[in-house]
C-alpha cells in the first residue's frame, strides 16, 4: 500500500508573537514545526503502512527549509519523501497549492491512500485537503478520528461531527483528513533519525511539475492576504443584579438593544 | 557545558530528552503514587530504539557504547528514576550476554533485548549475599544436558516483567569465589517463578521481585562462558553499568535543580523572588556545580571504558560514587529550596529525592564502590614501588 501524507512545515505556535507596532509576525528566532495536525496524519499512515506493509512517502510544498520537516517526518519512520519547491510558488493560497500539490501527487503515483491534517495551525483554512481530492477527483472524508479498517479497495472511517460521528466506507484511493483524537504519534527512532541524515529527497520545481506560472503561486491564487492583525479586545461587563425576574428582564432588554434578538420574536411574546 | 558529543550521540540525547519531556513528565506521579510499571513507556522507548543504543549493529543495535548508553540513561532520568531503572536494568540483564556470551546466544538474545521485544533483567543478589557476593546460596547442577537450578534471588528489578534474565548461581561450592557461573534462564522455563512485588520508598514506577527456583531446568547451552567464570562475568557487568548509574544520579540531579531553579524565580517572599537572595543562590550555585562535576566526571568515565581500556573498576566505581552522592545531596536541597511546597507529593521534587535514595544502594553501595576505589589504590601503590 503507497500512502502519502502531505505536511506543512508552520512556525510554532507557541512562540509567535505579534508585533504591536506594525501588526505583522514575528517570525524572526520562531522555530519551524511540522503543522500539529500533520504529524497526526503521518501516525495514522505509519500504522496502516506497519500492520499492512508498503510504504509512506511524504509531500510538501513550501521554501527549500522545508526540508527540515521532511527529513524530521524521515525520522518518525516515513520511506520517502519529495518536495515541491520553487520561487513561482510562493504567496499561494489554498487555490494554487491544491493545483501544486496534485501535481505533486501524480508524480508519486500510483497511490491508494492520501493524509492530510486537518488545517494548518498558520491558515486554518483546512481547504487544501479536501481541495487537493477535488483537483485528483478522489473519495475523500474530513475530520477523520478514527480508521476502522483497511482493505485492498477500501476504507472504513468515523468522521467527526458537531454531535457524534458518522460511519463511512470510501473506496480508495482515497483522501482523508485528520483530527488530533485519531491517535498520539509516536517519538522518532534512532535509525529513523540516522536515515534522516542522509536520504536522498527528490525536489520539484514549477516546470518539473509541467505547471505554468499563472497556475501556481500569488498568480495562480484567487485570493491575497492584505494585513494581518490582532483584533482589538474589547472588554465590557455588565452584572446584572436584583431578582431573578428583573435580571430576566433586564437582559431581555440589553440583548434586544443589541439587536441580537429578532424584533418579530420579541414581539411575539 | 559543551562536551563535544557526536552528531550520533546528540540525537540520542533529543530523542530520550522528547520522551522525557512528552511521555514521561506528564505521568510519572502516577505511575509513583500507583507503584505502576511504566509497560506503555518502554514500549515508546523501544519504537525509538534507544534499547539498543549499546549493542553492536550486528545483533540489531546501534553500536554505541557506555557513553551512548549513559546520555540515554541520563535523559530519562531528569524526567523519573523509576521509569529509567527500568530501561537501565534492561541493559543491565544484557551486558553479561554481550560481553561473555557466545556467538550463538549473542544471536539468540541482543536482538530481541536491542529493540524492546524482550525485556532483560540481572540477578546476582540473595538474603544472604548483598555486598558480599559470595554469600549467594543459589546453585546450578549439571544433569546431562541440563542445569538445575535451585534458590531464590531477592530484590530483582524488572523481575517478573523481563523475559530474559541472567543470574550468578553457584556449580561448584567447593572452589569458592571460583565456583560461580552465570546463566540464562528464561521467563516460563520449568521450575522458574516469582515471589511478591515490593513496595518500595522510591522508583516505585520500576517492579522489584524474587526470582524463584525450585528444580528449575535449562538447557546446558544456557551457561555463560565457563563455569566457574560467574563472578567475573559479575564484576566485568558492573565495571560497564557502574557509570550508567552515576548517569541516572546527574539526570535527576538535574530534574532537580531545574525545578528548584524555576520555583526560586517565581516564588516571592518579602517582595521579592527567592532567587535574588543571596542563601537561596548559594544553594543552587552549589547544586548547579556539584551536578556538573558529576556529569563530567560520569562522561569521563564512560569515554574511558569505550576506549577499551582493562583497568576501569576503579574510575568506573568512582563515576557512581560521585554522582549518586551528589544526586542525594541535590536532591535534598532541591526540596529545601521549595520548602513546605517542596514536601507535598503535588510537586515532583520529593519524589526525586526518595528516588534518589536508591542510587546509593543498588549496583553496589557506595560504601562497596569505596572499598573497590580503596583496594585499587593499594593495588597502584604496591607497583609503583
Amino acid at each position: 500500500m503507497h500512502i502519502i501524507v502531505c505536511l506543512k512545515q508552520v512556525p510554532d505556535a507557541r512562540q509567535v508573537r505579534l508585533d504591536p507596532e506594525t501588526h505583522t509576525l514575528i517570525r524572526q528566532g520562531v522555530e519551524s514545526i511540522i503543522n500539529p495536525y500533520d504529524l497526526y496524519a503521518l501516525e495514522a499512515g505509519l500504522r496502516i503502512r506497519d500492520e499492512r506493509g508498503g510504504k509512506v512517502t511524504v509531500l510538501t510544498m513550501g521554501p527549500p527549509q522545508a526540508e527540515d520537516s521532511l527529513r524530521e517526518a524521515i525520522s518518525y519512520g516515513a520511506d520517502e519523501a519529495a518536495l515541491l519547491s520553487d520561487r513561482a510558488f510562493a504567496g499561494a493560497d489554498t487555490w494554487a497549492t491544491s493545483f501544486t500539490l496534485a501535481r505533486g501527487v501524480e508524480k508519486l503515483a500510483p497511490f491508494d491512500l492520501i493524509l492530510c491534517g486537518k488545517q494548518a495551525v498558520d491558515g486554518d483554512t483546512a481547504q487544501v485537503g479536501p481541495g487537493l481530492a477535488e483537483r485528483l477527483g478522489l473519495p475523500y472524508a474530513t475530520w477523520v478520528r478514527k480508521i476502522e479498517a483497511v482493505e485492498e479497495d477500501r476504507i472504513r472511517v468515523q468522521r467527526l461531527m458537531d454531535d457524534g460521528y458518522d460511519r463511512l466506507e470510501i473506496t480508495l484511493p482515497a483522501l482523508l483528513t485528520v483530527v488530533k483524537e485519531i491517535n498520539e504519534p509516536r517519538v522518532p527512532s534512532l535509525k529513523g533519525k540516522m536515515r534522516a541524515k542522509t536520504q536522498k529527497i527528490p525536489l520539484y520545481g514549477a516546470a518539473d511539475l509541467g505547471a505554468d506560472a499563472g497556475q501556481v503561486g500569488l498568480s495562480g491564487s484567487y485570493t491575497q492576504v492584505m494585513r494581518v492583525f490582532a483584533p482589538v479586545r474589547r472588554r465590557e461587563r455588565e452584572m446584572l443584579q436584583g431578582p431573578v425576574e428583573k435580571q430576566v428582564h433586564d437582559l431581555w432588554v440589553n440583548l434586544k438593544n443589541r439587536q441580537l434578538i429578532p424584533f418579530d420574536v420579541a414581539g411575539s411574546r | 557545558m559543551d562536551y563535544f558529543l557526536t552528531e550520533e550521540q546528540q540525537m540520542i540525547k533529543e530523542i530520550a530528552h522528547k520522551i522525557a519531556e512528552e511521555r514521561i513528565k506528564p505521568v510519572r506521579a502516577e505511575l509513583d503514587e500507583k507503584e505502576e510499571f511504566p509497560t506503555e513507556l518502554l514500549k515508546v522507548i523501544a519504537q525509538s530504539d534507544l534499547f539498543g543504543v549499546a549493542i553492536p549493529q550486528e545483533y540489531g543495535g546501534f553500536g554505541g557504547g557506555c557513553l551512548e548508553n549513559c546520555l540515554a540513561v541520563e535523559e530519562l532520568s531528569r524526567a523519573c528514576l523509576g521509569v529509567s531503572t527500568s530501561f537501565a536494568a534492561s541493559g543491565l540483564g544484557a551486558y553479561p550476554i554481550l560481553l561473555f556470551g557466545s556467538e550463538e546466544q549473542k544471536q539468540t538474545y541482543l536482538p530481541d533485548i536491542a529493540s524492546g521485544r524482550r525485556l532483560a533483567a540481572f540477578g546476582l543478589t540473595e538474603s544472604t549475599a548483598g555486598s558480599d557476593a559470595g554469600g549467594i546460596l543459589t546453585t546450578a547442577q549439571i544433569r546431562g544436558d541440563e542445569y538445575i537450578l535451585n534458590g531464590t534471588k531477592q530484590w530483582i528489578t524488572n523481575g517478573g516483567e523481563a523475559e530474559i534474565y541472567t543470574v550468578i548461581a553457584i556449580t561448584d561450592r567447593a572452589k569458592g569465589a571460583r565456583g560461580a557461573s552465570a546463566f540464562i534462564v528464561e521467563k516460563g522455563d520449568p521450575g522458574f517463578g516469582f515471589g511478591k512485588k515490593e513496595s518500595k520508598m522510591g522508583i516505585r514506577a520500576s517492579a522489584t521481585r524474587e526470582l524463584v527456583f525450585n528444580q528449575c531446568r535449562i538447557p546446558k547451552s544456557r551457561l555463560i562462558a565457563r563455569e566457574g567464570m560467574g563472578f567475573i562475568v559479575a564484576m566485568k557487568t558492573f565495571d560497564q553499568s557502574r557509570p550508567g548509574v552515576g548517569a541516572q544520579g546527574v539526570g535527576v540531579a538535574q530534574g532537580a535543580l531545574e525545578e528548584a531553579i524555576q520555583y526560586g524565580r517565581t516564588r516571592v517572599q518579602f517582595g521579592k523572588p527567592i532567587i535574588t537572595f543571596q542563601a537561596v543562590q548559594h544553594m543552587l550555585a552549589d547544586m548547579a556545580t556539584q551536578t556538573e562535576a558529576a556529569r563530567a566526571l560520569v562522561y569521563a568515565a564512560a569515554r574511558f571504558v569505550d576506549s577499551g581500556a582493562k583497568d576501569v573498576s576503579k574510575i568506573s566505581a568512582m563515576a557512581k560514587v560521585f554522582a549518586t552522592d551528589v544526586a542525594m545531596k541535590v536532591t535534598t536541597d532541591a526540596v529545601q529550596v521549595l520548602g513546605g511546597t517542596g514536601y507535598m507529593r503535588d510537586y515532583p521534587v520529593e519524589k526525586m529525592m526518595r528516588d534518589a535514595k536508591i542510587l546509593q544502594i543498588y549496583e553496589g553501595t557506595n560504601q562497596i564502590q569505596r572499598n573497590v576505589i580503596g583496594q585499587e589504590l593499594n593495588k597502584e601503590g604496591g607497583r609503583k614501588k
